[in-house]
């Protein structure tokens, strides 16, 4: 695999304020690579460089081996699908899907047979005399991403583009895009703020936080392996115990936790004996079972059903332990006809495996 | 009940008009006008529904007639076959032709149409151009400098400009051996100036609302600056373009006191020819010059409505 776009220290300020900072990252040939941080981690900002919008007040950009700077938007084979669409409010559909053939100088009858296909990939083929306003949100949503792809970019950049769609269409258009770009092997740079849509269709992600990567790697890696406390909670929902190291040995951590008493979690990078942080586990790691069952896990723990959210397949139980931590726990409705399995105010116990769960610095 | 409404309503504007204008036919013609306007009203509404609310009908068309019966007179004695405006003889359409006969008169026509030509097509591209800039760079200055001379009084705009162009822009020229006097050149100028500002303000408020994300996107995907204004920014701010152009051409061949100021000794345009001729009398003749350009002036309002209705519409 080779890199087609690597960012190498990419800093951008705004008076004093680091929007981007000290950012380096390398894409891949035919990845699909997303940027996830919540609103104003500095993601945007990141793609506007990309796209030419702004420029790195330090560090370069590179696309295949070659330094972008002070290269305009126009002059970069990099196009953007834009969280608002921005469609040409006074051309067709046909229109605006030609619209990067046309400024390429592409002769008229190429034109022509490449904007029927793009329209035919995205279902719109019958749309092509409407206007933008004649559109639902996801036909727009699906002649911007044409309009984007029709030209070949070596690279297609994604502000959000699901953001103004409801759920179910959200989907879709997912599986979609997914389809696409693993068909035309484009290389895209997807932006967002919902990890969901991130862990769903990337190859890789980048979690972002004020202006800093954070942790980057796989989908699976990212949700399973935190690398710290805010990618752990940005990612998903996560237990979250503080804790000292008691003992650490290549085999394991013994941990103390506050009105728990002794953990026993998996080895941590650098975790010594006396170090402090959290124990972050996931809901799904942790298993509820009526207070007489045999568990043989090490973790295990007496408590109380405070609450719990039924939303289709899994119900969250919140359970207050004995000692007064609080644990959320995930049980899958697989049973049929049934909802719940504990009710509010059971005394229940909680477990986890020792391997489970990770303990996190800071 | 309707009936007895509309004549009472007759009634009263004839009252009023009589009393405006101490004759009795005015009076007479006020109250028909109310009458009918009422009359057309309840054509459009009473159909449906009782007489909506009779002091507001009559509120409205005291309005209308206080906006449209001054203009409908002078239309109206444009065709009366007597010298005097004083009382209706009978229909001719002598004037016209005597008005297409006059030197003068199509002398000052001839110089209108040219400075509202030249001014409005220059100030619709500097105005367009200060819309644009206003609106992308948000310059602290700009708006200030572009709208001033549209909120500044006339007086003063004229004034100022006529001591610019003798004391300033005269002698300057003077040193380059040029020759620079009052006339046609000086009011093209001076209807730029104030014409820029119109245009700039129509322009900006039709950009306002719109998706920077389009122009971006027009970049992103090819265009050069240039071409992003060719294909998509012009496109897209074109009624604003075209309402601000009709506007600059309608106040250019309509002004008064700036043109009266800058065109010097013996340039003369239309409203200048027009004051000219009353300072003898109201003749039939100013009636009718009168009437040509309230036309023309129409016929641009209804072009501008057609273009960019949402101008009009005050979206």
């Amino acid at each position: 695999m080779t890199a087609i776009l690597e960012i190498r220290n990419v800093t951008r300020r705004f008076g004093d304020f680091a929007a981007v900072n000290d950012v380096s990252l390398s894409v891949a040939s035919g990845e699909f690579f997303t940027l996830l941080g919540p609103s104003g981690c500095g993601k945007t900002t990141l793609l506007r460089m990309i796209a030419g919008f702004d420029d790195p007040d330090a560090g370069e950009i590179l696309l295949g081996g070659k330094d972008l700077t002070g290269t305009a938007p126009e002059r970069r084979p990099i196009h953007t699908v834009f969280q608002s669409y921005a469609l040409f409010p006074h051309m067709t559909v046909a229109q605006n899907v030609a619209f990067p053939l046309k400024m390429a100088k592409r002769p008229a009858e190429e034109i022509d047979r490449r904007v029927r296909e793009a329209l035919e990939l995205v279902h719109l083929a019958e749309k092509r005399t409407s206007f933008p306003h004649e559109l639902s949100g996801g036909q727009k949503q699906r002649v911007a991403l044409a309009r984007g792809l029709i030209n070949r970019p070596r690279l297609l950049l994604l502000d959000e583009p699901l953001g103004a769609l409801d759920a179910k269409l959200r989907e879709e258009m997912q599986i979609e895009l997914i389809a696409m770009q693993r068909e035309l092997g484009i290389t895209f740079v997807f932006v967002t703020h919902s990890q969901p849509e991130a862990l769903a269709l990337s190859h890789r992600i980048a979690v972002m936080n004020a202006g800093r990567i954070e942790q980057m790697d796989e989908p699976s890696k990212i949700y399973g392996f935190p690398r710290n406390r805010f990618v752990a909670d940005f990612i998903g929902h996560c237990n979250m115990l503080e804790a000292r190291v008691a003992d650490a040995t290549p085999q394991g951590l013994r941990l103390e936790v506050p009105g728990l008493g002794a953990v026993a979690a998996p080895p941590a990078d650098g975790a010594r004996a006396g170090a402090s942080g959290v124990l972050a586990i996931r809901p799904e790691q942790v298993r509820i079972a009526a207070p007489d069952a045999a568990l043989d896990l090490q973790n295990r723990f007496g408590g109380k059903v405070r609450d719990f959210l039924y939303v289709g397949d899994v119900t969250t139980y919140v359970v207050d332990l004995e000692s007064g931590a609080r644990v959320e726990a995930l049980l899958a409705n697989s049973a049929p006809g049934r909802a719940k399995f504990f009710e509010v105010g059971d005394a229940v116990q909680v477990a986890w495996r020792h391997d489970a769960g990770a303990f996190l610095h800071g | 009940m309707r009936r007895a409404a509309l004549a009472i309503e007759a009634l009263a504007i004839g009252l009023l008009f009589w009393s405006f204008f101490s004759d009795a036919r005015y009076a007479l013609a006020g109250a028909a006008l109310a009458a009918l306007g009422a009359a057309a009203a309840l054509g459009a509404f009473g159909q449906r529904r009782e007489l909506p609310h009779f002091w507001l009908w009559f509120a409205s068309i005291l309005v209308y007639a206080f906006l449209y019966l001054p203009l409908a007179i002078v239309v109206i004695f444009s065709f009366n076959d007597s010298k005097l405006a004083a009382e209706w003889v009978g229909f001719t359409t002598s004037w016209y032709a005597k008005l297409l006969a006059d030197v003068d008169m199509l002398a000052a026509a001839r110089n209108s149409v040219l400075i509202a030509l030249t001014a409005s097509a220059v100030a619709t591209v500097l105005g367009t151009m200060a819309g644009i800039a206003m609106h992308r760079y948000k310059p602290r200055l700009l708006p200030f400098m572009v709208l001033t001379p549209v909120a500044m009084p006339e007086i003063l705009l004229g004034v100022s400009l006529l001591i610019f162009f003798l004391n300033t822009a005269r002698p300057a020229l003077a040193l380059f051996g040029i020759e620079f006097d009052l006339g046609v050149l000086t009011v093209i100028i001076a209807h730029i100036t104030f014409c820029i500002g119109f245009v700039a303000i129509i322009v900006r408020a039709r950009l306002a609302g719109m998706d920077e994300s389009i122009f971006e996107a027009a970049r992103d995907l090819g265009a050069t600056p240039w071409e992003t204004f060719r294909r998509v920014t012009l496109p897209l701010i074109m009624p604003g373009v075209i309402a601000g152009a009709l506007m600059a051409f309608t106040l250019s061949i309509d002004d008064f006191v700036i043109t009266f100021f800058t065109s010097g000794v013996g340039t003369k345009t239309l409203p200048l020819e027009i004051y000219t001729m009353i300072k003898v009398a109201v003749t039939p003749e100013v009636n009718a010059v009168s009437t040509l350009l309230m036309l023309l002036t129409l016929g641009m309002i209804v072009v501008a409505g057609r273009v960019a209705p949402d101008v009009l519409r005050g979206k």
